[in-house]
């Protein structure tokens, strides 16, 4: 969260910008998650199993967050190779989830479960869709991360931390993200 | 702190790589901004630049979505009238008949009723009121030199532009805008095939919003970061003009609604194009069914109207807060309850998002819930009766100039005092029963939050013009605009409320061939009269304001109106970074008028020896 001890400053507000950018990418999440809660019980709600691939996602993604924190310590301790092998271990665990992703749709449409069949479905489909375009523009983040730590001389400073801090909290983000929204649709 | 303390360290090493004044230090480190012609005034990064962008943009809109209302209240006033003369502009949507008359086409019809309340709502008194001022006067009146982040500000706009050709575009298609009304409620919005307009025109309205609610969260996220990390020394939340507080929670209503708007395009759009049923459920069309089930309208008309409440006091909150600080400089006092003001503010906020579905009482909600929804939707006017109380407070033994920003000010008094005893009515489920989508609704919104937003939009205007263009506006023309705005608004809606309590609905192409509705002939023809009087008193503003921007009085002095806030302790003539040296410290409130025999006391004037803290 905000140091005080910098007091008011651009540097600041932008860490401060990005958790109200958070918090308006989690709205729009409690306002699908809502929308499913009150169509549920209107009837014609057909059941079904979760693909197995969106529990993969997730340990993909959870391994990422842990990832790109350990990249993160490394970084600001000066520490050029864990940080550079952390962020595209990171990087590389993101495409992972988004193949998960993509893979597990792929089964629900095997088992006849396509987009237009039934609301319970089309829900599954929104949910994970936007969240994982969601995921597409952290993964544009860790790209710009990932060119900066290969292509620029590694030098730590306090803009250089501020950046990749901002990426990482937004990575952090869309994990717990998704962890939300895959124990909600358990417990549905 | 020591020079060699590191956080110090940090900061200079910051401020060489960010190449900005970053607050850390007394001085200014210059701009990092090189500037020619086209970082200067179109992809400019300065909050006053961008501001001046979002009015024009916004004055642009104003003028095309008033005369779409003039058309449809010819249309209204005039059913049998020839429309022929209107064929060059509106081209096949003036149907010439085999006597030769030309009429308008119904589908078009609803297209400009439509187009009208999009464009009014959105893209006028969202971006163009909330947009200007927040970005002019919140760095201003902060003591900041920019927002958080000027790149993003300058995307705020450019965004709201791409949201503006892709909505101009759509009037130009051959199946025409999107008809479905600016609520755009499924079915008409979610089946292409609904109706003429929902095809390409609702793809591009749908495209077009959600560029707008891109543009709306990165300039929230700009104003509230703004506000929260940039103020200057001393400016403490509890020594903000009420402007800033209004902008503040506007944002924060913005960024908490917006998001879940977008998220009922995004089931939209996936039952527009990839077959779902969201919102549609045993539709026929032509007798045909459609495979669609288990889709609801009423799961959209929540979604939308979760942004849609909140989104009536994103438009409001700034006018209040304009008229507040307007108010209080014109009537030579303190404002009356700066703090109760504040709190009003919030508690409005608040409750604005608990009360969406009192828009709803007819959509078959349930009884015992719409008790709920009654009860919070009329505490709503005990925060707004609370600032109307302070407003007329305010004025009690002012020394108040008349001019026109002050005459606007009173006007929107007036209005939102008007507008809102309406309100009370249509907030009781049992007589919304009878006066839903109905004239007295139309009235009530459009004198509540159309006009009233208006009038704070215009007081803003005539009090800022010479902070944005160091001219001023011609008095006398102001005036005219003043005294017709205020009659014109008032023969126009108050007819309406008469014969909405008479049933006379909303949204119909023609009442003349209904026996009930004949005997408001008149009475229609009356309003598209008074209507088109408006309009043309709103051009004298068109041109005042272009005019005088060019040759309007000069500004001569930095603080014409001898008001206490931050922006006018700036140049005539500010660069991008406001103050050419060190920001001013905040030693004050913003409202020290009157005091201890001092017409004003600005805010960075230190408190005399054994002067008391004015208490608020």
């Amino acid at each position: 969260m905000i140091d005080k001890n910098l007091g008011p400053s651009r540097y600041q507000a932008l860490r401060f910008g990005l958790w109200i950018a958070m918090a308006s990418i989690t709205m729009m999440f409690a306002a699908l998650t809502s929308a499913y809660l009150v169509r549920k019980p209107a009837g014609n709600w057909y059941e079904f199993k979760l693909p197995f691939q969106f529990f993969i996602s997730t340990i993909l993604i959870f391994l990422s967050s842990l990832v790109i924190e350990w990249a993160f310590q490394s970084f600001k301790k000066g520490n050029e190779n864990s940080y550079k092998f952390g962020i595209l271990a990171s990087f590389l665990l993101g495409i992972s989830f988004l193949g998960s992703q993509i893979l597990a749709w792929k089964s629900l449409t095997a088992q006849g479960i396509t987009i237009d069949l039934t609301v319970s479905g089309s829900f599954l489909y929104a949910l994970s869709g936007i969240h994982a375009a969601h995921v597409l523009g952290g993964i544009a983040a860790l790209m710009v991360s990932l060119l900066t730590a290969f292509l620029i001389k590694f030098e730590v400073s306090p803009m250089r931390i501020l950046k990749f801090d901002l990426v990482r909290q937004y990575w952090h983000f869309v994990d717990i993200l998704w962890i939300y929204l895959l124990i909600f649709l358990i417990l549905q | 702190m020591s020079a060699n303390h590191p956080n110090n360290v940090e900061k200079d090493k910051l401020i060489q790589e960010l190449g900005y004044d970053d607050h850390f230090h007394e001085h200014h480190h210059g701009d990092k901004y090189q500037t020619n012609f086209l970082t200067t005034y179109i992809f400019s990064q300065d909050h006053k630049i961008i501001a001046r962008q979002f009015l024009i943009t916004g004055i642009f809109w104003a003028i095309i979505g008033a005369a779409m209302s003039i058309i449809f209240r010819l249309q209204l006033g005039f059913p049998d009238a020839d429309m022929a003369w209107l064929r060059p502009i509106l081209g096949h949507w003036i149907t010439i008949n085999d006597a030769g008359i030309g009429r308008l086409d119904p589908e078009f019809y609803y297209a400009l009723v439509t187009m009208h309340g999009t464009i009014i709502v959105f893209f006028v008194l969202t971006a163009g009121l909330s947009g200007t001022f927040s970005n002019l006067l919140i760095p201003l009146q902060i003591g900041a030199r920019d927002m958080a982040s000027p790149f993003l500000n300058m995307l705020s706009y450019w965004f709201f532009f791409m949201s503006s050709v892709v909505m101009f575009y759509s009037l130009f298609i051959s199946t025409g805008p999107f008809s479905g009304g600016w609520t755009a409620y499924p079915p008409l919005s979610a089946l292409p095939q609904a109706s003429i307009g929902s095809g390409a025109g609702m793809t591009l309205w749908t495209v077009s919003l959600v560029l707008f609610v891109v543009s709306v969260l990165l300039g929230g996220m700009n104003y509230i970061t703004t506000i929260l990390n940039l103020r200057t020394k001393g400016m403490s939340m509890w020594r903000m003009p009420l402007t800033i507080w209004a902008f503040l929670v506007t944002a924060i209503l913005g960024l908490l609604s917006f998001p879940v708007l977008a998220s009922g395009f995004f089931l939209l759009l996936f039952d527009r194009s990839l077959g779902t049923s969201f919102y549609l459920s045993d539709i026929f069309i032509n007798g045909q069914a459609l495979d669609r089930i288990g889709g609801s309208p009423i799961l959209y008309q929540h979604i939308f109207w979760f942004l849609g409440h909140p989104e009536v006091y994103i438009i409001i909150l700034p006018a209040m807060g304009i008229v507040s600080e307007v108010l209080s400089v014109h009537a030579r006092k303190p404002i009356f309850g700066y703090r109760a003001m504040v709190y009003s503010i919030l508690a409005i906020a608040f409750l604005s998002f608990i009360v969406w579905a009192h828009h709803m009482f007819m959509s078959g909600v349930n009884p015992f819930i719409s008790n709920f929804f009654v009860v919070f939707t009329l505490i709503i006017a005990v925060p707004s009766a609370v600032k109307v109380f302070n407003w007329i407070s305010t004025l009690y033994g002012g020394n108040i100039r008349l001019n026109t920003p002050m005459l606007f000010c009173i006007g929107f008094v007036s209005m939102f005092i008007s507008g809102g005893l309406t309100g009370i009515f249509l907030g009781n489920s049992a007589i919304d029963i009878q006066q839903h989508d109905t004239y007295f609704v139309v009235a009530h919104f459009h004198i509540v939050m159309g006009v009233a937003a208006f009038f704070g939009m215009f007081a803003g205007v005539y009090n800022w013009f010479p902070k944005m263009f160091g001219r001023f506006m011609n008095e006398t023309l102001g005036k005219i605009h003043f005294w017709i705005s205020m009659i014109g608004a008032y023969a126009v809606f108050g007819p309406m409320h008469y014969i909405g309590m008479a049933g006379v609905p909303r949204r119909y192409y023609r009442f003349d061939s209904f026996d009930a509705f004949k005997d408001f002939d008149d009475l229609n023809k009356f309003i598209t009269i008074a209507a088109i009087v408006t309009f043309f008193g709103q051009i004298l503003f068109v041109v005042n304001f272009f005019w005088s921007m060019y040759r309007g009085r000069k500004m001569t002095e930095q603080n014409p109106y001898g008001s206490n806030s931050l922006e006018w302790t700036t140049p005539i003539d500010a660069g991008h970074g406001n103050w050419p040296e060190k920001i001013p410290t905040v030693q004050r409130w913003a409202y020290d008028y009157g005091k201890d025999d001092k017409e004003f006391i600005q805010q960075h004037v230190p408190l005399q020896e054994g002067e008391e803290p004015s208490s608020h």
